[in-house]
């Protein structure tokens, strides 16, 4: 089982990328689930959602304590929050930033999503939208296969710069 | 068509494709996306059913019974508060046979103000005549939600059903979800004795010391054949969508000497600590009652049972606990663990199988150890 954790702050869309994510596993043959932590959580408040992929059904409910990666959509909840708790040895850490980001002992990754969003005008209520170029990312890192990361924002957005977003993170990010 | 779905989504697509005439509901969380989607169903033509929206759930429930009264097929959702609310007219639904579904998302009862998942909510209509049901998977609610009709409005049950999912844990949670086409796999409603508003009538009038205890006596019966009704209806399901559950799911149960005994998501997640215990050579397994009303006849002969209860009867102990109890005449260490949203993984349920003290109670939490 695959375990990823999502870190951002409310209404940027980490529960709309763990359904994305859940929806592309689903459509590489795998299952998947995605929830959202839910406490007292409002706009603007550090948030975390949770997404298991396997190739069994899955039966675990809990909070994911070790995860395998940890993808943090907005570098500023690192000031609150630690966010490689429990990462496993071997973790991978995927963050949103134009610059290269160190994490002891873990690998790191990063793409500058919010510049993407932006170049594309992906933007609701004055906050880049990060949930569709976040699947690319992770397509890139091989979670979700790129075909399923496209088929995945399709069935959930009809507006084609969401998918153009996915496909900028992609090619621009090195792994 | 397989998709990603919330327990609480597939609920409303379940309702949508039994095409209840009337839909009568409050809105509360965590149950409020159910009632919003089916709302926005009928608001775009996908659903042609009457959606009232009044203003408590003792309305929400006296609406469905009106409407059953005439003949209607009907359905409600609920958590909670509202589902304490609405207990006089669940109490009237199921002694007027009335085959109402509701589903109701478990959640805390207040104070303190606790919106996560608890089934002391579901429990206190125990003894109302309702049918009830908990669900573990996404797939599972929406296939329960559709068998529910079918269960309900059965000739030999004509008895409300109630479909109790996990708050959050199961109604935001999302999962892989395969709909299917039902077909005539609901057929029509049909009560035996509609009132025609064209000739209106009296339904439930007074009714002596004579009599009253013929009525409660033939809810007893209906109750019992709702055992095979369930069956049957499991059985059908199989056939035309290839899926089925059972009255208890059981895991590696047949041989085990340990069982642990859980409703709805810890049922399920149960099955993770099995192949822990599994794996250390600790002979485990879990049974996972679906029904809670009619209970189900479980064969725990020569095992040790663990019971986790997500409710409690103060003065006494876990509901659950108590019913195995005294249907299998054993002793059971009872594990109150998951009150209020409280996180139980499968490693603390691998633990209290693996610290069992049989005949004893365990607060998880509280007590220093488990």
């Amino acid at each position: 089982m695959y375990e990823i954790r999502i870190h951002s702050r409310g209404g940027q869309g980490g529960v709309t990328a763990a359904r994305l994510l859940a929806t592309a596993a689903l459509h590489d043959g795998k299952f998947a689930t995605a929830c959202p932590f839910y406490g007292a959580e409002r706009r603007g408040a550090p948030v975390v959602s949770f997404v298991r992929i396997d190739d069994r059904p899955i039966k675990v409910y809990s909070q994911i304590r070790e995860p395998d990666l940890v993808v943090v959509l907005d570098a500023s909840v690192m000031d609150v929050i630690d966010v490689l708790h429990g990462l496993k040895t071997g973790g991978r850490v995927f963050i949103n930033s134009a610059h290269p980001r160190e994490f002891a002992g873990f690998a790191a990754h990063h793409a500058d999503l919010t510049g993407i969003a932006l170049k594309e005008n992906l933007v609701v209520s004055g906050s880049p939208i990060l949930n569709t170029p976040v699947i690319g990312a992770l397509a890139k890192l091989g979670i979700i296969s790129p075909g399923s990361a496209t088929s995945a924002i399709r069935e959930m957005f009809a507006d084609e710069r969401n998918v153009r977003a996915a496909e900028a993170a992609y090619r621009e990010m090195i792994v | 068509m397989r998709k990603i779905a919330t327990g609480n989504k597939a609920v409303a697509e379940a309702v949508k494709q039994a095409r209840p005439d009337v839909v009568a509901a409050y809105p509360i969380t965590p149950q409020s996306e159910i009632v919003e989607t089916i709302a926005e169903y009928i608001a775009t033509g996908q659903l042609e059913s009457q959606f009232i929206p009044v203003e408590s759930e003792h309305s929400s429930m006296a609406a469905c019974i009106g409407a059953s009264i005439a003949g209607a097929r009907t359905f409600t959702a609920t958590s909670s508060h509202g589902l304490a609310y609405m207990h006089e007219m669940t109490n009237w639904a199921a002694g007027a046979r009335l085959p109402v579904v509701m589903v109701n998302v478990n959640r805390a009862l207040a104070p303190g103000w606790n919106i996560w998942a608890e089934h002391t909510d579901a429990i206190q209509e125990r003894d109302t005549g309702w049918l009830q049901v908990f669900v573990s998977t996404v797939q599972e609610a929406y296939d329960t939600t559709l068998m529910a009709f079918r269960i309900a409005e059965h000739n030999d049950v004509l008895l409300p059903v109630m479909v109790n999912l996990d708050g959050f844990t199961l109604s935001h949670i999302m999962q892989p979800l395969d709909t299917v086409e039902p077909g005539d796999f609901i057929p029509p409603v049909h009560t035996p004795n509609p009132v025609d508003p064209a000739h209106p009538g009296g339904y439930g009038t007074i009714t002596g010391p004579a009599d009253q205890f013929r009525f409660r006596y033939e809810m007893e019966r209906s109750m019992q054949q709702a055992k095979a009704v369930i069956g049957e209806t499991e059985q059908e399901f199989a056939r035309r969508f290839g899926r089925t559950y059972g009255a208890a799911e059981e895991y590696r149960a047949g041989d085990a000497d340990v069982v642990v005994i859980a409703l709805g998501t810890l049922g399920k997640e149960a099955e993770v600590a099995v192949d822990i215990l599994r794996n250390e050579g600790i002979k485990a397994g879990s049974v996972r009652p679906r029904w809670f009303r009619p209970f189900p006849d479980l064969d725990l002969a020569g095992k040790e049972v663990v019971v986790i209860d997500r409710d409690y009867s103060f003065g006494f102990g876990g509901v659950l606990a108590h019913a195995i109890r005294s249907k299998n005449l054993t002793k059971v260490y009872c594990v109150i663990a998951g009150l209020g949203g409280q996180e139980v993984t499968y490693d603390d349920i691998a633990e209290f199988v693996r610290h069992r003290r049989i005949g004893e109670e365990f607060w998880f939490g509280v007590n220093d150890r488990v």
